[in-house]
């Protein structure tokens, strides 16, 4: 346990994701099994447990303490895991160090009565770490910024191998882990991937470069599709198994019930995920609204709708197609869409082109309906095979340009590990009148990328220069009429947002260009970023 | 007689009247008795300074030669003190940094420790502090809630040893006050077997040195300048006072892990507040468990509380029937506090 209580402390500290990798391959290396196998299940979110609730922790704990003191100390620290794993008042002469792989067994197999005495035994034996991590894992939910994918490219950077071949076998596979581990240290076979319904790695696109490659590429080679909008799936159909994956190869099955329901063939689709209502598809804030959560309630599934739209096949029946070139599995797909007649399965079209111009020209301006709200457009070689990573040449994507508005720098923040002594991660704001016809600035977003080290330098030296207020790692700088510094600020989509107080959000902001000559009071006004709404 | 007669507290900090003299004092007066050298208990200007000798230096060193009109070097030891008017006064160590005392005041039976700022577990850079029976005690309250509970410190220099290990392409910068909690690092991470040379701040060299003096070995050190390139620092550790870690003074630096001791790295909100990468919980204030022991051992009459989190400490006292009251003092450091 305290090996895993110190991995979970140092992945709650650290943002790089190098520096993340290290840690987990280091922890995977020097733990034996099966805890390593559990640690690993527990940050890929293969298992949690809500053996605890909240309220049974806090009442355990004020039956030693006096409830004044804890809730000082609750008030002080902000969150109950972490103030009842700071303040346990062990009781003398505890157990020893309950293994992680003890805790694991005794809560799977233990009657609810039985784990709450368990609980405090363990809390009694570990120190404030170790409860820290125990508590974290009985209440669900990690919350150390390890995705499940960065967690599959520590095991492969373990084992020296390619988090592909991870994604292929990881869901016939079954915490601890044993197999896969024996596999990565050289010690037995790879597992077999041939489970039913299992993720198949994704083929990816290269984002094309204007200037440099049409000038090589033939129009006759190429489909091309519009860039929908939602996010990327792999839904399978296979000897009864039904899942839906993103991707990593994250099984997000259990959150589309409605899509899973659909899928009433057998094959493997590569699609996008969307809302869509009567054949329409909905902006991505729609189907914001049903990610990132484990169930789903009824309600919501029937506000937003989910399908998928699909664009490619890797699996018809038992035929794995992936070795076709991409004009045959179109034909393919083609057939199967229309044979499983799904009203949450549709196609997405072939936009035929004759020049690259006249692409250019669709993806400028795109017709009514759709297309209106992709991301751009797809470019597929109609020879490619379906090769998972993402080889350069046989696929590209050509994102729309960006939003561009004029904001004002208004705070400023330190970043982290090689950037923790600049000033990095900016928040900005454009103008608002108010009724008396005052103009102030109001937030609109922030952005943390987009600039080189020169200019952050530059930027991180004006921040410094020009602070008026100081609040922790933040710095308010001089942002006003007469003065300020004004970024161009690029970003993909806005949505209405009732979170932040502009009434805006911003999907994927950066800094595009700093205009040090541009005076503050010429930046943008609320009211047009109103008008770029989705 | 009441103990508010010996020892009271006035603007400028605990007053006694019949000797006619403060307690670290936050600004100039006639005559001051002096706990321990950090800036926010010793200050420069007053008539007569009474200290250990170790506070002395350490003074001399921070403010020049001449800090006080005059420096009365006061020895260890109960009765080995002076007398003013009656009062007897002494120094006993409190176990906080080099020259950290308690200061014992006696008069006419009845004994009040001020205890400064202290830890009682064990520290290789100062004397150990020593409880004192007393009528009054006055305690600090740093720490004074229980989620300060300062785990073993030998840990947490091993924590650090490992990231070295794991990081070798990166510097770990350790954010240490100069004074005490600095050498007091640097003294763990020998005892932990590491001998290489230590690159340490500026501001921290004549510190260093002066704990040398004092015979506390620090081994191999040196100066973290631009001389070196960014590369020679790599697998590196340097110590530098905190607020180097966020300055530009670190981007010499190899992708540095930002490290940072001190007992309030015990939160996590604290650690990421400050971008913290590794926290290393090392104390030089007493924690919970600490204040609560000292005063569970010693038994007072009474409690003082001076400056922390006095409202916990004093609901401590009322559970556990020791008369309580938070004094309220203003001018020491809370959250910085050395």
């Amino acid at each position: 346990m305290r090996a895993f209580a110190h991995l979970l402390d140092r992945l709650s500290l650290t943002s790089s994701r190098n520096a993340k990798l290290t840690l987990i391959r280091d922890f995977l290396a020097t733990t034996p099994d099966p805890d390593r196998g559990w640690a690993l299940a527990a940050l890929t979110g293969e298992l949690s447990f809500s053996a605890a609730k909240p309220a049974f922790i806090r009442k355990a704990v004020e039956a030693r303490m006096d409830p004044q003191l804890f809730a000082w100390s609750y008030d002080y620290v902000g969150d109950l895991a972490e103030t009842v794993a700071l303040v346990w008042p062990a009781k003398p002469g505890a157990n020893r160090e309950p293994e992680l792989s003890e805790v694991v067994d005794a809560l799977r197999g233990a009657s609810r009565a039985e784990v709450q005495r368990l609980i405090e035994t363990w809390l009694d034996a570990l120190g404030a770490d170790g409860r820290w991590a125990l508590l974290k894992l009985m209440t669900g939910g990690l919350r150390v910024g390890v995705s499940s994918r960065l967690a599959k490219q520590a095991c492969a950077d373990f084992g020296q191998v390619a988090v592909g071949e991870i994604e292929e076998i990881w869901h016939a596979l079954e915490p601890p882990y044993g197999d896969l581990f024996a596999w990565l240290e050289g010690r037995s076979e790879r597992p077999s991937p041939d489970a039913p319904g299992r993720f198949r790695p994704v083929m990816l696109a290269q984002a094309i470069d204007e200037a440099v490659d049409f000038a090589k590429l033939d129009p006759a080679d190429y489909a091309a599709e519009w860039k929908w909008d939602g996010i990327r799936v792999q839904a399978v159909s296979e000897r009864g198994e039904r899942r839906l994956y993103t991707r990593t190869g994250d099984d997000i099955s259990a959150a589309f019930p409605d899509v899973v329901a659909a899928l009433g063939f057998d094959g493997a689709l590569d699609g996008e995920l969307l809302v869509m209502r009567d054949g329409q598809v909905a902006p991505f804030g729609d189907l914001q609204q049903r990610l990132n959560r484990k169930t789903i309630d009824a309600k919501l599934m029937v506000a937003y709708p989910a399908a998928i739209r699909a664009y490619d096949i890797l699996l018809d029946g038992e035929a794995d197609l992936r070795a076709l070139p991409f004009a045959e599995r179109r034909k393919r797909l083609e057939a199967f869409v229309a044979a499983a007649a799904s009203p949450r399965l549709d196609l997405s079209p072939v936009q035929p082109f004759e020049t690259w111009d006249e692409l250019a020209a669709l993806r400028a301006a795109p017709p009514d309906g759709d297309p209106r709200i992709a991301e751009g457009l797809m470019l597929k070689r109609w020879d490619s095979v379906y090769e998972p990573g993402r080889p350069k040449g046989p696929w590209f994507k050509w994102k729309r340009d960006p939003h561009l508005i004029d904001a004002v720098l208004m705070y400023a923040q330190r970043g982290h590990g090689k950037r923790s002594s600049f000033y990095s991660d900016y928040t900005f704001g454009v103008w608002r009148e108010d009724e008396a016809g005052d103009r102030s600035l109001t937030p609109v977003g922030k952005a943390y990328f987009g600039f080189t080290d020169e200019e952050l330098k530059l930027i991180d030296k004006f921040v410094r220069d020009h602070t008026v207020e100081r609040f922790g790692p933040v710095r308010s700088v001089q942002a006003d009429l007469e003065f300020g510094l004004v970024f161009e600020v690029a970003f993909e989509g806005l949505q209405r947002s009732t979170r932040h107080k502009s009434g805006v959000a911003m999907r994927f902001p950066r800094i595009h260009r700093i205009r040090w000559d541009k005076p503050s009071r010429e930046a943008d006004e609320l009211a047009t970023l109103e008008r770029m709404l989705d | 007689m009441k103990p508010q007669d010996l020892l009271c507290p006035k603007p400028a900090g605990l007053y006694c009247p019949p000797g006619d003299f403060y307690i670290d004092p936050v600004r100039p007066v006639d005559r001051a008795v002096i706990t321990h050298g950090h800036a926010d208990h010793a200050r420069a200007g007053h008539g007569v300074a009474a200290a250990t000798a170790e506070t002395l230096a350490i003074m001399a060193v921070r403010y020049g030669e001449d800090f006080a009109g005059r420096q009365q070097a006061v020895p260890y030891g109960l009765g080995q003190g002076f007398t003013l008017n009656g009062v007897e006064v002494s120094l006993v160590p409190a176990g906080h940094v080099l020259g950290s005392a308690q200061v014992v005041v006696r008069w006419k039976g009845m004994t009040i420790v001020v205890s400064g700022d202290y830890k009682r577990r064990r520290d290789p850079t100062c004397k150990a502090f020593e409880p004192t029976p007393c009528d009054v005690f006055v305690t600090e309250a740093t720490f004074g809630l229980p989620v300060f509970r300062h785990p073993d410190d030998a840990g947490q220099i091993a924590a650090l040893l490992k990231s070295v290990v794991q990081f070798p392409e990166r510097a770990h910068i350790v954010g240490a006050y100069a004074l005490g909690k600095a050498q007091r690092v640097i003294k763990l991470l020998r005892e932990a077997g590491y001998d290489q040379t230590l690159y340490v701040h500026g501001a921290m060299e004549r510190l260093n040195a002066l704990y040398e003096a004092h015979g506390v070995d620090l081994g191999p050190l040196a100066p973290a300048t631009t001389s070196k390139t960014k590369a020679e620092f790599a697998g590196a550790i340097v110590i530098a006072p905190p607020s180097a870690l966020a300055d530009r003074w670190s981007r010499r630096f190899p992708d540095p892990v930002d490290c940072f001791a001190s007992g309030w790295m015990r939160v996590r909100a604290r650690a990421r507040q400050r971008g913290v990468e590794l926290p290393l919980i090392i104390s030089d204030h007493a924690d919970w468990d600490e204040l609560t022991d000292t005063l569970d051992e010693l038994r007072p009459g009474e409690v003082w509380i001076t400056h922390g989190r006095e409202e916990a400490l004093e609901r401590w006292c009322a559970l556990a029937g020791i008369p309580a009251r938070a004094l309220r003092l203003v001018g020491y450091d809370e959250e910085e506090g050395e």
